[in-house]
């Protein structure tokens, strides 16, 4: 018990040595992955990107039976 | 009631996939090559024991570190965009991408947030060898990592191991090695890390003329001109390799697109392949489609016949064979396929009918029809041309596909002549003063990346109008939102990543400058 709360100990003290010694260029890529993390997740994917099926439909029932619906459906092809 | 899909959605929805995927794109590969790189640094280190070695892949890695840190995570982009965007895609290709991307996740989060750990934290906390192992299993990982993204792709390029479920209208994993060892994914894999390394050779390589241009720093330029050379010059030729045979499974798997990216109007024997040319309009048409013509060319005789069937007889279809059919050759019309195509259609209309009805009798007939070896290979296979209107619908744009193509080509064999000229100008002492060469490879930096971007335009350019190929057009894979919110994330999308791009260069070209530490 006592040695692994010792591992535990050492690996914390890795990464917050990691984390306290970095360079100036570390801190400030760490500084653009959290801007970058927080627009793309609680930004972007909150209030742009829902999951269309997701939110229009309660179940995978609804959901098989509406995609079932635009094959059988749909038209037109793009290139 | 059919329904009619909106081409403006549609297009705006394309061009938020291509631009994300682009700009996805200019991180991943790096990261790919320079991780092998920075190994074989660090293990010369070890084993020598010399610290220039360790100051030098000390350098790279912040380099590395810098593309990694902006460029991690922006694939999750990309998986927004299946939910929002492409809902009926997402839904239809069920846990054939759900498995390889969740493989790839967890893969991901492991080697993020342990060995990437002790690769920038564990310098003299950990043994040399612990450290070395880590950086090894870094570059592994990554390159591992792109495996899973890369079956995924494949799959959408030729769909297999798989069985159609009209219950719940998704497809179903029956075989896990098909999918992982699909033709198109293993020649995938190979020929895009190739690439990656490729590029990373040409990075390293074009930063180190940098300094020696400067005159600063000229035991690790030249060294890493020597590493970069080598891994370059052997991954050029392995590219090459990858590439010769990408080429041959996409002839058997999609042959319109190899038609199309070799603008083969009319299927031949002794078939030659263009080397390079220029497009023109040739007036001749299929239904409402013009062929191309050449203003030039330059061939090589018979070629293209040797290359897809190792035989100078062996005959190559064109596109005109491709969409009205050849009996002689075997090769079926796109009618036909339509035709087949639209039986497959019937029956989940069908299946519908039958489960309104209660008809249990027919449900349970009718699923056992989509499971049957015979329906799948003779008429599920070509579910997608039930929606095609006009057969000369399947043909894609000729011009981007052939000079995608062509060019991606071409400067492969500028990378091979780039390397091989490095190594010479190394092994006979000259490097340093050949101060052309430097500017050369100085400003071959970003043709790589374009090299690239080419490929991947190509593979997705050149499967149009499909999402899956022959299963599902694009156009039916969309969801049915409002182009207009589409075009706003695009502009948001455009800002971003171009945000990003300035951050990583800015923030290297200063540690560029700085060098490596004393």
């Amino acid at each position: 018990m006592k040695q692994d709360f010792q591992v535990l100990n050492n690996l914390f003290r890795f990464y917050y040595d990691g984390f306290r010694n970095m360079s100036a260029w570390g801190r400030k890529v760490w500084i653009i992955i959290i801007i970058k993390l927080f627009i793309m997740l609680a930004i972007l994917k909150l209030f742009f990107f829902p999951d269309f099926l997701q939110k229009k439909y309660d179940n995978d029932k609804q959901r098989s039976e509406y995609v079932r619906d635009q094959l059988i459906n749909s038209s037109v092809t793009h290139d | 009631m059919i329904e009619n899909v909106d081409l403006t959605l549609v297009d705006w929805s394309r061009a938020q996939f291509a631009l994300t995927a682009i700009y996805h794109w200019l991180f991943v590969p790096l990261t790919l090559g320079l991780s092998f790189i920075l190994a074989i640094m660090e293990t010369i280190y070890v084993k020598t024991g010399n610290e220039e070695w360790k100051r030098l892949t000390r350098f790279w890695m912040t380099l590395f570190g810098i593309n990694f840190a902006i460029g991690v995570a922006t694939g999750i982009i990309l998986e927004f965009e299946f939910g929002t965007n492409w809902s009926n895609y997402s839904w239809f290709v069920g846990d054939i991408f759900g498995a390889p991307l969740a493989i790839e996740g967890i893969l991901a989060f492991f080697l993020e947030s342990t060995f990437v750990a002790v690769m920038f934290f564990g310098w003299n906390k950990v043994s040399k060898k612990f450290h070395l192992t880590s950086t090894w299993l870094v570059a592994i990982g990554a390159n591992l990592s792109a495996l899973w993204i890369l079956v995924a792709n494949a799959w959408m390029q030729n769909p297999v191991g798989m069985i159609f479920n009209p219950e719940t209208a998704r497809n179903e994993m029956i075989n896990f090695w098909a999918v992982l060892f699909n033709p198109v994914a293993v020649e995938k894999f190979l020929h895009t890390i190739s690439s990656g390394f490729v590029l990373a050779s040409m990075f390293v390589m074009g930063i180190s003329s940098w300094f020696m241009i400067k005159k600063r720093e000229e035991f690790m330029a030249k060294k890493s001109i020597l590493i970069a050379g080598i891994f370059g010059l052997a991954s050029s030729l392995f590219l090459a390799f990858t590439g010769d045979s990408s080429a041959r499974t996409i002839a058997k798997v999609q042959p319109v697109k190899f038609a199309a990216f070799e603008a083969l109007s009319a299927g031949k024997q002794n078939a030659p392949l263009v080397a390079f040319g220029v497009l023109k309009r040739s007036g001749e048409r299929i239904g409402n489609k013009e062929l191309p013509g050449f203003v030039f060319k330059i061939e090589i005789p018979d070629l293209l016949s040797v290359m897809t069937s190792g035989s100078k007889d062996a005959y190559v279809p064109g596109l005109i064979d491709l969409v009205s059919g050849n009996k002689e050759w075997g090769i079926m019309s796109v009618a036909e396929k339509t035709e087949r195509g639209k039986i497959a259609r019937q029956s989940l209309m069908d299946y519908k009918k039958a489960k309104n009805c209660n008809d249990n009798e027919q449900v349970t007939s009718l699923l056992k029809k989509f499971q049957d070896k015979d329906f799948r290979d003779n008429y599920f296979k070509y579910f997608g041309y039930a929606f095609i209107n006009s057969p000369e619908d399947v043909i894609p744009d000729v011009y981007s596909a052939f000079y995608s193509f062509h060019l991606m080509v071409i400067l492969g064999f500028l990378f091979l002549l780039i390397f091989t000229l490095a190594l010479i100008f190394f092994y006979n002492g000259t490097i340093g003063s050949q101060r052309w060469f430097l500017w050369v490879v100085l400003f071959s930096i970003p043709l790589p990346y374009f090299a690239s971007e080419l490929g991947w335009i190509l593979t997705e350019m050149g499967r149009q109008p499909w999402i899956i190929q022959d299963l599902m057009p694009v156009s039916i894979a969309v969801s049915n939102i409002s182009a207009y919110s589409v075009q706003i994330t695009f502009w948001l999308f455009a800002f971003l990543f171009t945000a990003l791009l300035i951050a990583e260069i800015s923030i290297m070209l200063k540690q560029i400058k700085t060098g490596p530490k004393q």
